[in-house]
């Protein structure tokens, strides 16, 4: 593995093995001194021209739980504002001494382009690209729902897939890095996945994805499912005309109080994911957020183990 | 000047020979002159100079991209013996001063003639009617006006340009375009833009303002020019509005008779292009389009520009493609050899038709003795890789980088003057005056 850049690129192999890698990480996290040594002496940076805190700090702390020095660059105050284009950025960086740099950018392919030409010729993880991407949220989430199966059931988890599961992504599937970056890896892993959403936020050309499409979560929930990722909705979305007002959003596919209750009914352990930050009270009730069921914070947790698997194998040399 | 071209099959007819003197045709058939320079041209074909509804030569306002000197040298190397210069210079070419300008470099390089064409609005802004007719009356002669880059949007308006250009003979250019359905819009709407989160430019866009404009043609009785078509959508539009009557000619450009979004998967800028390339089934469409002429010419929309403008990312690059140095290549490679058109058919989309839509008078002319010589000679048989580093624009973005291509242009003569002679840039004509 070169880059990281989608999850439409790994094989089943590939993917099985970061998460594998990702549990060892894990437990790491779990001892009172978590610090690895196996990128001392790198730099990763990250190289962000989007806000956001919470990817961000999860990519530091993995790479600093692997010992590497970590810059971070972001977009705002920086020469970027000024006009500096993204190829002379990155060299800036490449000749500060970079090893590897996380990018997040609002343009879909970027680290696609700094990955694919002769600017940097460094190791690329793609951090959320416009509306294309996320793939280690979706590595992240992969991971989540593994080892929760894996825990209910007793085993491990290493090794293993998610072969049968059926999860169902909602929300605004349209303007969402993380449902797309999600639909290839459940594909890859072996799960069904359903997409639901009002039609208006389904991207045009969806019909011809790996999963079933609704407009209706009623009638997902109705059918069963071992998973629900709900998306974050942006309320701007109302004044592009969207969707009317996030009331009506809310009463039609936010994951309320009635239909946590309709979940729990089906007997399922329904799981909740959410990638943050959570709108409570628009697509997601406080109660679901906060029910047993949901992974949010989890989430969270796994996150940086994922970054660090990512980091390590991409750094560290080809362990597949 | 003498030259003979010797043995030239004439639009991939019958070999002849060919004499030019004083950049008129001269004689036909056998010809012996021992005073002439010969082009021996056994094996290559004879096509009247092309005509090119649609050039971007970025002069004045932009000359790091193009200037009217390289985009005509890069025009004669494409066989190309005149250009349409679109408005959309900085300034705009929305009066009879900027149109002179462009006309005056144009006629100064020697290597194309240079036909601008006039904003169809002040500084593109699609508010007031520019100065159509002072810049028809120009010394420039202006005939074809078009906002292109914009689409003339606003209904009343475009029916007033369709109306009031038919005072002077004129002819609107319409980039069809909705721009509320193309808000932030990056690539085809559809499949892979689902796949790679871009925002869509759904094909409706463009077909929604064509509909319209040939309705408002046939309401208002003027001639309608649709720039750049390029969906399948389109095609049957326009064929629908030509069985009716309408006075509606179409272009296509040679990078949608060949070119898919798939390429965009690539998220390389150099397929990043306005209209935006669209599906396999919309460049068949295309290509069964000028097939059956629906789709009257080849319009290369050239858009030369300046590196740093694609060497980034997707959403910061500009649109645009050159053009003038494949044209001819892609219009063999896509409509010649797959058995769509003959070379006679070529001749007419590249030339005699797009002459005729921009009304110029030496241009597109039959090969026939006593017409001005305006030439090309191609050679079929050639196959060449596009370098976009060994051609005569400044601009380095060729969607064809890397590809082979047949048919190589070995001949341009521009009234009677060789421009191009061996495949390779020979010298500009001087005017006479």
């Amino acid at each position: 593995m070169k880059h990281l850049l989608s999850t439409a690129d790994l094989s089943r192999e590939e993917a099985i093995a970061i998460l594998d890698i990702a549990e060892e990480m894990r437990e790491t996290g779990t001892r009172q001194v978590k610090k690895l040594p196996a990128l001392r002496g790198r730099t990763v940076v990250n190289l962000f021209f989007e806000d956001s805190t919470r990817t961000r700090i999860s990519f530091e702390a993995a790479a600093k739980r692997l010992s590497a020095d970590v810059i971070n660059f972001s977009a705002k105050g920086s020469s970027v504002s000024k006009g500096e284009s993204l190829k002379d950025t990155a060299q800036t960086l490449l000749a500060i001494g970079a090893d590897a740099v996380v990018i997040r950018h609002p343009d879909s392919g970027a680290p696609a382009r700094l990955a694919a030409t002769d600017w940097i010729g460094l190791p690329i993880v793609n951090a959320g690209d416009g509306t294309h991407e996320h793939p280690t949220q979706a590595l992240l989430d992969a991971f989540t729902l593994r080892r929760q199966l894996a825990l209910r059931e007793g085993v491990s988890p290493v090794g293993r897939g998610l072969d049968g599961l059926k999860v169902a992504i909602v929300g605004d599937i349209l303007h969402s890095r993380v449902a797309r970056s999600n639909l290839w890896l459940l594909n890859t892993l072996g799960a069904s996945v359903t997409m639901v959403a009002p039609p208006t936020l389904l991207p045009v050309g969806a019909s011809a994805w790996p999963c079933k499409i609704s407009y209706s979560l009623d009638a997902v929930i109705e059918t069963g499912v071992d998973a629900v990722m709900m998306l974050r909705v942006q309320g701007e979305r109302m004044r592009a005309a969207f969707f009317p007002n996030p009331r009506e959003y809310s009463r039609y596919w936010g994951l309320d109080d009635t239909r946590l209750k309709a979940l729990e009914a089906k007997g399922h352990d329904t799981l909740i994911l959410h990638p943050g930050p959570m709108n409570r009270g628009l697509e997601i009730s406080s109660a679901a957020a906060d029910s047993p069921h949901s992974m949010v914070l989890e989430q969270v947790t796994n996150g940086v183990a994922v970054r660090m698997a990512s980091l390590y194998m991409l750094l560290s040399g080809d362990l597949i | 000047m003498k030259y003979l071209i010797r043995q030239a099959a004439v639009l991939g007819g019958q070999a002849t020979d060919v004499l030019i003197i004083d950049g008129k045709i001269a004689q036909l058939g056998e010809v012996t002159d021992a005073e002439a320079t010969v082009i021996e041209a056994a094996g290559l074909v004879l096509l009247p100079g092309l005509v090119d509804p649609h050039t971007h030569l970025r002069e004045p306002g932009r000359e790091d991209a193009e200037t009217v000197e390289t985009g005509s040298q890069a025009a004669a190397r494409g066989g190309y013996t005149a250009v349409h210069a679109m408005a959309n210079s900085t300034p705009v070419a929305d009066n009879a001063g900027v149109v002179e300008q462009v006309y005056e470099l144009g006629r100064k390089a020697g290597w194309v003639d240079v036909r601008p064409v006039g904003a169809v609005t002040v500084g593109l802004g699609g508010q007031q009617l520019s100065e159509i007719g002072a810049m028809a009356d120009s010394r420039a002669k202006v005939r074809m006006f078009s906002d292109d880059g914009i689409c003339v949007s606003d209904p009343l308006l475009m029916r007033r340009a369709l109306e009031y250009v038919k005072a002077f003979d004129g002819v609107i250019a319409q980039h069809a375009q909705e721009p509320r359905l193309t808000e932030g819009a990056q690539m085809n709407e559809g499949e892979v833009s689902a796949v790679l989160g871009m925002t869509g430019w759904p094909a409706v866009a463009e077909e929604s303002i064509i509909a319209r404009d040939v309705l408002l043609a046939e309401h208002v009785g003027a001639r309608l020019h649709v720039c750049h078509v390029s969906t399948a959508g389109s095609v049957e539009i326009i064929r629908w509005a030509k069985a009716r009557g309408i006075a509606v000619t179409a272009e296509v450009t040679p990078h949608h008779l060949l070119l898919t979004d798939e390429k965009v998967k690539t998220f390389d800028p150099v397929f990043k292009v306005n209209p935006p390339l669209r599906r396999e089934e919309d460049v068949l469409a295309l290509r069964a389009g000028v097939a059956d002429g629906t789709i009257d010419v080849i319009g290369t929309d050239h858009a030369p520009h300046p590196s740093e403008a694609k060497d980034c990312e997707w959403g910061a690059a500009a649109m645009g493609m050159t053009g003038l140095e494949t044209a001819l290549s892609i219009v063999q490679h896509t409509l010649v050899e797959t058995g769509l058109l003959s070379w006679a058919d070529v001749a007419r989309i590249t030339s005699f038709t797009p002459a005729k839509i921009g009304s110029l008078e030496d241009q597109g002319r039959p090969i026939a003795v006593g017409e001005p010589a305006n030439l090309t000679l191609v050679d079929p048989a050639a196959r060449w890789i596009v370098d976009p580093f060994t051609m005569a624009t400044k601009g380095r973005n060729s969607p064809f980088a890397g590809m082979e291509l047949p048919g190589a242009v070995r001949a341009t003569f521009f009234h009677g003057h060789p421009t191009v002679l061996d495949g390779a840039l020979a010298t500009p004509r001087v005017a006479n005056d």
